[in-house]
């Protein structure tokens, strides 16, 4: 996947040179290298990609044989893909790579952050540099985060 | 009153400056309307009709003097001088250009305010009772909580992009003033005989298409769960609320599909995972904000004041206005004081202009501890007034436009803006409630009346509470023309009611003439003093019904 932003030792970097390819729907013939399959279809060695409607527990154990989680945002509206990343990374332990894909864009990209992801496959119409802009967000969060478990209350 | 620390200021700054920068990229044409519109509602903006709107949270009702003074700024220099409150302890100003947003929003972040989640899918402002902290029946002040959860759910990154729109409120009074059964979550905070604060949790009600009381999910839970509760209510309704249908969205859908007693054991399960990590409120925290809320240097008074209790006996009309728009205060010697904004068909229910706003505001400094508070049924309190002060309050009042001695009568009308302002209305609100109140001017006659809740909403999404007035007034589009259907029996409180529709709807002609029959129904069945909603939950609709079409049938014949 291209246009895409990762996190690595909490730095930002603009990806160009990204080795997965991502299957939304399954033909014939798969396309050879590491693959982001859906659910359902998913085999070892490739990565997975959740849709919202998707239970994550389903995943539990699995864990240990996936390299990369994906989580699709069909609207950048449908706000399930938040809970999804924060138990992901909170309650199912999951380390590796988590990225948003689908209606990823600019705006969202801190509160995805702070739920969990660390890559962010940025819609392909937009600017994935212009789309850095939106990681940082606020310097406040009141609640707790995957990042910082500890709410504000515990640290002011 | 809470005070912003260096956090709040930051982020309230930060989020100033985040929007300047969206509002920029949308009108330079790099976002999308689709793209802006809920970054634009979460910042409390709305396109109405005729221009944009924005919505500013009054967090709890609670207001400072220096903050309604710059609500008033705002109606002046960037609206038409007038704001309205509404129904769930916003303010709306009405005429807005979009360019000059991030500039208010500038000004009202210098004064500690700000208009974060006031729309939008996500969790909104967090309401209690306009006598929090003073009320004679209250158990506990509800604000220090409440500011928690408002700091909580502000820009909770998790919980921004709901299925729909979600409200909080919380009361712990021996009446329930902040109408909990209609929240999404509504909290009533008490204490257990060894003290300790717990919650009864209430969940699911909501008004709109479906109305729906909330059902209670927990009692007795102690308030350190608080936050773990909620997110825990709130993670099961982010992923399992319907997406599909905007209609049936809220959460009060996904209770009653699941029945509450499925919803509370998914919630149970979530919340055995989190309820005792880092959410879990600590004292230190409880202190430090409740520390905010200590009660203001009264002074040692006798409970009853000579000068007071002489104009009482001089001043007819002045006693008319205590027995109505004063309120029973904690402290000896003070009394709550409510302010109508609904003096008749002079201004629209729960609008206030600049300058009237400029006086509260001096009002609450001269005649208190310099705070307002804004009420639900769209009033504003001053409550901390000695009661030798009444009588001065009481004649500034009257001189402003709002010493109008009609709280809780039927002319207290709760309205939204309604056609004449929303896209999304059916039908107008306004000019119902101005002739309601014009041909109920006779306030002798509203007194003998007695208490009567009369909401009106211009559509179904219930912004006036139609469904629990005790007189609803429903704004419905028929063929391209605005009707009105009447429903009976509403009621807010513990003893909350959903109302029952009468029969077919109304012209707006013909809404005057209806509720005259409505009442003149009620006094002829009264038994002595009793209330309206007691008269018609014994006697029933059908009196009301044959009474009201009677006269109908008969004009249209």
């Amino acid at each position: 996947m291209n246009n895409l932003i990762r996190l690595v030792d909490g730095q930002a970097q603009l990806l160009s040179d990204d080795p997965w390819t991502l299957v939304r729907e399954i033909e014939d013939e798969l396309p050879t290298g590491p693959l982001i399959l859906p659910l359902a279809h998913w085999r070892e060695g490739h990565g997975i990609w959740l849709s919202p409607d998707d239970e994550v527990e389903s995943l539990e154990l699995r864990l240990g044989e996936l390299s990369l989680i994906a989580i699709d945002f069909p609207s950048f509206r449908d706000g399930r893909g938040y809970s999804q990343a924060y138990l992901l990374r909170t309650r199912l332990g999951w380390q590796g790579e988590l990225r948003a894909i689908g209606d990823v864009l600019r705006d969202q990209l801190s509160h995805m952050r702070q739920c969990g992801f660390d890559s962010f496959a940025v819609r392909e119409d937009k600017s994935a540099e212009d789309a850095l802009k939106g990681l940082a967000g606020m310097s406040v969060l009141y609640g707790r985060s995957a990042i910082e478990p500890r709410p504000l209350f515990r640290r002011r | 009153m809470y005070h912003y620390d260096e956090y709040d200021r930051a982020l309230v700054f930060e989020r100033v400056a985040q929007f300047r920068d969206q509002v920029q990229r949308f009108m330079g044409g790099e976002l999308s309307e689709e793209e802006f519109l809920p970054l634009r509602l979460q910042n409390g903006l709305y396109l109405q009709k005729h221009a944009y709107m924005l919505r500013v949270a009054i967090p709890y009702g609670t207001l400072g003097a220096n903050q309604l003074r710059t609500l008033a700024r705002i109606a002046r220099e960037f609206d038409r001088g007038y704001g309205h409150f509404t129904t769930r302890q916003n303010i709306q100003f009405n005429w807005i250009e979009l360019a000059q947003v991030p500039d208010i929003l500038a000004i009202l972040a210098e004064v500690e305010m700000h208009a974060i989640q006031t729309s939008g899918n996500c969790v909104r402002n967090i309401t209690t009772e306009a006598f929090a902290g003073v009320a004679a029946d209250e158990l506990m002040d509800p604000r220090p909580l409440a500011e928690i959860l408002r700091q909580w759910s502000t820009i909770n990154p998790e919980f921004l992009y709901l299925p729909r729109k979600f409200k909080i409120a919380i009361c712990s009074a021996e009446q329930d003033r902040a109408a909990i059964m209609m929240h999404d979550i509504g909290l009533y905070l008490y204490r257990d005989p060894n003290g300790e604060m717990l919650l009864r949790v209430m969940v699911g009600g909501g008004l709109g298409r479906t109305p729906i009381l909330g059902l209670q999910i927990r009692e007795g839970l102690p308030w350190q769960h608080l936050l773990s509760y909620v997110e825990a209510i709130l993670r099961v309704y982010n992923r399992h609320g319907r997406r599909d249908n905007k209609y049936k969205a809220r959460i009060k859908i996904l209770v009653k599909a699941l029945g509450i007693d499925a919803f509370a054991h998914e919630v149970e399960q979530e919340w055995q995972h989190i309820k005792d990590g880092p959410a879990q409120l600590t004292d230190a925290e409880y202190q430090r904000v409740a520390n905010a809320f200590v009660p203001p240097s009264y002074q040692t008074l006798s409970d009853t004041d000579l000068d007071f209790g002489t104009r009482l006996v001089m001043d007819a009309a002045f006693a008319r206005w205590v027995a109505r728009n004063v309120q029973p205060h904690k402290v000896p010697g003070y009394a709550s004081v409510v302010l109508s904004t609904k003096p008749g068909p002079a201004a629209p229910p729960g609008d206030l202009t600049d300058i009237q706003m400029d006086a509260v505001a001096d009002w609450a400094e001269i005649f208190g501890f310099g705070e307002i508070r804004i009420a639900h049924e769209q009033n504003l309190i001053l409550p901390d007034v000695r009661k030798r002060d009444l009588y001065a309050l009481w004649a500034r009042a009257c001189e402003q436009g709002l010493g109008t001695a009609n709280i809780g009568l039927l002319t207290d009308i709760i309205a939204c803006p309604g056609g004449d302002f929303c896209a999304l209305a059916n039908a107008k609100s306004i000019p119902i409630a101005q002739a309601i109140q014009q041909r109920f001017d006779d306030l002798d006659y509203l007194h003998d009346i007695g208490d009567v809740s009369l909401n009106i909403s211009g559509c179904m999404n219930a912004c006036g509470h139609h469904h629990i007035g005790n007189i609803g007034i429903l704004g419905v589009d028929k063929n391209g023309s605005e009707w009105y259907q009447v429903t009976l029996g509403g009621a807010q409180g513990k003893d909350s009611a959903l109302g029952k529709v009468i029969g077919p709807s109304f012209s707006a002609a013909q809404i005057p003439d209806v509720i005259e029959q409505i009442v003149a129904t009620f006094t002829d069945y009264r038994e002595s003093d009793e209330l309206f909603v007691d008269t018609v939950q014994r006697i029933g609709l059908e009196p009301f019904k044959e009474r009201v079409y009677a006269k109908a049938e008969g004009e249209a014949a």
